[in-house]
């Protein structure tokens, strides 16, 4: 069905947890993790990895930069 | 994970669409979580890598939440004493008129302390670009309130919210320097939701070009939030900035090039 396929890698030890990220989704793909990273924040993840369409609106407002973008045709 | 290996194919460098700009440096920023500085700095960051100015740029730092600038940007820096950005990045433009200059201030240090030296030097058209963070009140110290604070917003010294009549009205610094001869071009920005930080990066490489030309002050006001000083999550605190700053604060660009040759 998509032809446009898209992924994230979270830069866990950086992330704030600040869910601006989660916020600006619009497919739904990012969820705060249950587990905190070793500064004791709830970090981003792909919780819904399909969903994701590599539109990088969530690196676009990440304020710590910890958010990388993949995008490729399928 | 099932999934696992479907995403691994797209995980190859061939589909890289974003990544963190090489001109930030490694250290992790020493900002609240959510703290729109990140996401300017970033921006910032991107603009002088993509124009090629990382050997020709000198950034000068203020006095702030955003002190440890130097820390985060690749780039030749030079710190000033509190509110005396402008002043510095005057005389560093002056002695060396090759060199892409800006300073980077918030608002307790450009629309407080600084007033008169940002006044004065966007009045004399040096042609610097001034970086203006507004959060409306003193971030670092605490989240007092700040000559940018809007009317009615709760702060640590104006617990029941500014009361105009006996704090006096709040300052627009951007539309200040809007009207004075020697700036060029003059924007307001936000960096709270994807669309804004596209419309930010693009008045930020249009005031990087502009600076080539040599024709005044360029000024970029980025209206902020301040999710530690405002007391609220980073998300509410977006959703408040919408609400109640920018009815004060317009977004939009306020002087544009255009206009001041049609005058």
């Amino acid at each position: 069905m998509a032809k446009i396929r898209g992924s994230i890698v979270v830069n866990i030890d950086r992330c704030k947890g600040c869910e601006v990220c989660m916020v600006s989704c619009p497919t739904g793909t990012i969820a705060m993790a249950k587990e905190v990273n070793h500064k004791g924040y709830y970090y981003a993840y792909p919780a819904n990895p399909d969903l994701c369409i590599g539109c990088a609106s969530c690196a676009m407002v990440c304020p710590d930069g910890v958010i990388t973008v993949y995008k490729t045709k399928i | 994970m099932a999934e696992a290996t479907g995403i691994k194919d797209i995980l190859k460098p061939e589909n890289l669409v974003y990544n963190k700009t090489k001109i930030m440096t490694d250290n992790v920023l020493s900002y609240c979580p959510g703290c729109g500085h990140g996401t300017a700095h970033r921006i910032l960051a991107e603009i002088i890598g993509e124009e090629g100015l990382q050997s020709q740029t000198i950034g000068v730092s203020p006095v702030g939440c955003s002190v440890l600038l130097y820390n985060y940007l690749d780039i030749d820096w030079q710190e000033a004493a509190h509110g005396r950005a402008p002043a510095v990045a005057t005389a560093i433009k002056r002695l060396l008129p090759d060199k892409f200059v800006f300073t980077y201030q918030g608002d307790g240090d450009l629309a407080a302390i600084g007033t008169a030296e940002t006044i004065h030097s966007c009045n004399r058209g040096e042609n610097i670009l001034i970086i203006f963070i507004n959060n409306g009140i003193y971030g670092m110290t605490g989240g007092q309130m700040a000559p940018t604070t809007i009317s009615g917003m709760k702060t640590s010294t104006s617990p029941y919210g500014r009361d105009v009549k006996l704090m006096g009205n709040p300052l627009k610094i951007t539309d200040i320097v809007a009207t004075l001869p020697g700036t060029y071009y003059v924007t307001r920005q936000s960096v709270h939701t994807p669309a804004n930080v596209r419309k930010t990066k693009k008045a930020m490489r249009k005031a990087v070009q502009y600076q080539k030309l040599n024709k005044g002050t360029c000024f970029i006001e980025i209206v902020s939030n301040c999710p530690s000083g405002w007391k609220m999550t980073p998300v509410l605190s977006n959703k408040w900035m919408e609400e109640n700053m920018f009815p004060f604060y317009p977004l939009g660009d306020i002087k544009v090039p255009e206009e001041k040759s049609a005058q």
